[in-house]
């Protein structure tokens, strides 16, 4: 806490610091222990998304229709679905969808949230005004909605999902970036590097761009749990992705009609979802409060 | 003052100008003739072609928006493709449900956010704060139908003691009301307890606790009354919220409300009751930013006076 705010009050300092990085970084590892362990709940999921095939007997879409909505059992760990499936490796590979639904789209959201940010903070004029009403324009849709929408325009393929997801949440990127330009740009370092000649996209790669980095990674890790629960909710109403591929969110549509029968078909990936956005959550939550005192929470 | 807020009004119906042609646009790019989708594969050209221009889909797509907008200014929303009615008609129908949900959502919201987040912050590290705040978060984590399934599972289906589906009573109501309701009431719980956490640190809190006041008043006079001013901002925007987003708890508790005609509308590439059912949502959550603005001035004296 007193080393945030030393940091906060000269300002410049903090900024060009080296141990910017470094040293908020073992605060965190030191103590939050909730984000450490998310952290290491996160590098688990990737690993079982990956290792999938190493890790389970069974096949993703491999039927035994002599096992079909059978119990939990030491067989089958979560038990299995309609066709006999295993949910367990269904869930494996099913995170790999999720994952990449997740981390694809707010990537791509954050670059060109970012950029176009950047561009109106530190354009300012009619440029700003463009970018920013647009901003508002896609922020006033609820945003399920607007994915539903876009994803009924576009189909539903895996890029169509990405592309989806990446629309709903560029605005609210752009919006936080342009205020921390906007912020940024009045320090001192731009002023003088403004004067000595240095070109625009210089100013933005090199002084702007860095300072906005903590801001950024962590409405990223804030970013990859909202873009899977949006691309659950749109599998749920059957409108995200489409068979073959299995994300949590549709196997959750799909076993909802057994949900008095057999519950596990719903409540294990919901269960899966709930652990996966936590674990992001806590790991963003973390994160800010180590890099990036001045993001309030959204 | 009235200034601001005029203004206000004028960048709302801007944006809501936009937002209806940016559908109206997004819709219209799929290509397949939404004729064709109305009457079967097998209709003849002749009649299709009739129908067209009846409808004035050969007309340049913004004088359709234009005659779109006239229409929608006399309540004329278009006839819906797949239920023959029309969207007004429709949505009229669909939209005490709707209301219902959303104030039973937010009433359990308010209660329980309130409460939980002022008992948390009172007893700060207590156990309940934390049981509170545990249960605050698993509200932001959980997706709407998820917790939604698990209530009905719960109360439903073992104990038996709620309706899992429909509207007909006001029983039908709580569930979804609380799972659509559990993501705002964590997010008030949570917001509630961080600025009285704030307000109880301020001098005058001091004061009015050594003029004798008892805790609870020092808490219901002098506290939370200036801890609420964001809380009252952020449960306008979540109305208007739970107003518009209550699509998958419709879609789960099969009630007949908008969330569950726009899914209609789009599993049926219904394009006026896609039209009329986003914009309807949309429309809500300006005015629902709007009001939360012009409160937060109402409200706020320092905010009043600058303007």
């Amino acid at each position: 806490m007193r080393k945030k705010q030393t940091g906060a009050a000269s300002g410049i300092s903090f900024e060009t610091d080296r141990s910017r990085w470094t040293a908020p970084l073992r605060d965190l590892l030191h103590h939050n222990k909730i984000a450490v362990v998310s952290a290491v709940i996160i590098l688990l999921l990737v690993l079982a998304a990956c290792l999938a095939p190493v890790l389970t007997p069974y096949g993703e879409t491999q039927m035994d229709l002599m096992n079909r909505l059978s119990p939990p059992s030491a067989k089958h760990w979560l038990g299995t679905d309609e066709g006999g499936r295993d949910i367990l490796t269904r869930m494996l590979y099913g995170s790999r969808i999720s994952l990449m639904v997740g981390i694809v789209p707010s990537l791509l959201s954050l670059v060109l949230g970012t950029a176009l940010g950047m561009l109106a903070g530190f354009r300012g004029g009619k440029t700003d005004a463009v970018i920013m009403r647009a901003a508002d324009i896609m922020l006033a849709f609820p945003s399920i909605l607007l994915a539903m929408v876009i994803m009924y325009t576009l189909g539903g393929d895996l890029p169509a999902v990405f592309l989806t997801l990446t629309l709903v949440n560029w605005a609210e990127v752009a919006r936080i970036t342009r205020a921390e330009t906007l912020r940024l740009k009045e320090n001192e370092y731009v002023e003088a590097a403004r004067v000595i000649g240095v070109s625009r996209m210089r100013i933005m790669l090199r002084h702007i761009l860095p300072n906005c980095l903590p801001t950024l990674i962590v409405l990223f890790t804030l970013n990859v749990p909202a873009a899977i629960m949006t691309e659950s909710s749109l599998s749920f109403l059957g409108l995200g992705i489409q068979p073959p591929y299995a994300s949590w969110g549709r196997m959750i549509n799909i076993g909802r009609q057994y949900l008095y029968t057999a519950p596990w078909l719903c409540f294990a990936p919901g269960a899966a979802i709930m652990v996966c956005v936590l674990a992001f959550h806590f790991l963003g939550d973390g994160l800010r409060d180590a890099l990036d005192p001045h993001l309030k929470k959204r | 003052m009235l200034n601001t807020f005029v203004r206000r009004l004028g960048q709302a119906v801007i944006v809501l100008l936009a937002v209806a042609l940016l559908l109206f646009v997004m819709l219209r790019i799929i290509p397949g003739n939404p004729v064709t989708t109305m009457m079967g594969e097998h209709a003849d050209s002749a009649t299709i072609e009739r129908m067209t221009r009846e409808m004035g889909l050969d007309q340049p797509i913004l004088t359709q928006f234009f005659q779109y907008l006239l229409g929608a200014v006399r309540g004329d929303f278009g006839t819906s493709y797949s239920l023959k009615k029309p969207v007004a008609e429709l949505m009229g129908a669909a939209l005490g449900n709707t209301v219902k949900l959303a104030v039973f959502a937010s009433l359990f919201a308010w209660v329980t956010g309130i409460l939980c987040g002022v008992l948390a912050a009172v007893r700060k590290n207590s156990i309940p704060d934390r049981l509170f705040m545990g249960f605050s978060l698993l509200g932001v984590s959980m997706p709407v139908f998820v917790t939604a399934m698990v209530l009905q599972y719960v109360f439903g289906y073992l104990l038996r003691w709620l309706p899992i589906s429909g509207a007909e009573s006001w029983t039908s109501f709580i569930l979804p009301a609380i799972a659509l309701g559990w993501n705002s009431a964590g997010s008030i719980a949570r917001l509630v307890r961080s600025t009285l956490l704030g307000v109880l640190e301020e001098d005058y809190i001091d004061t009015a606790r050594a003029k004798g006041r008892t805790p609870l008043g020092v808490l219901t006079r002098h506290a939370l009354r200036n801890a609420m001013l964001p809380v009252i901002t952020m449960m306008a925007i979540q109305f208007s919220g739970l107003l518009s987003g209550a699509v998958i708890t419709e879609t789960v508790f099969s009630i007949n409300g908008i969330g569950q005609l726009t899914v209609r509308a789009i599993s049926g590439r219904d394009i006026p009751l896609m039209q009329g059912t986003v914009l309807f949502a949309v429309t809500i959550v300006i005015l629902g930013n709007l009001a939360a603005d012009s409160l937060y001035s109402v409200l706020d004296p320092r905010i009043r006076k600058g303007g």
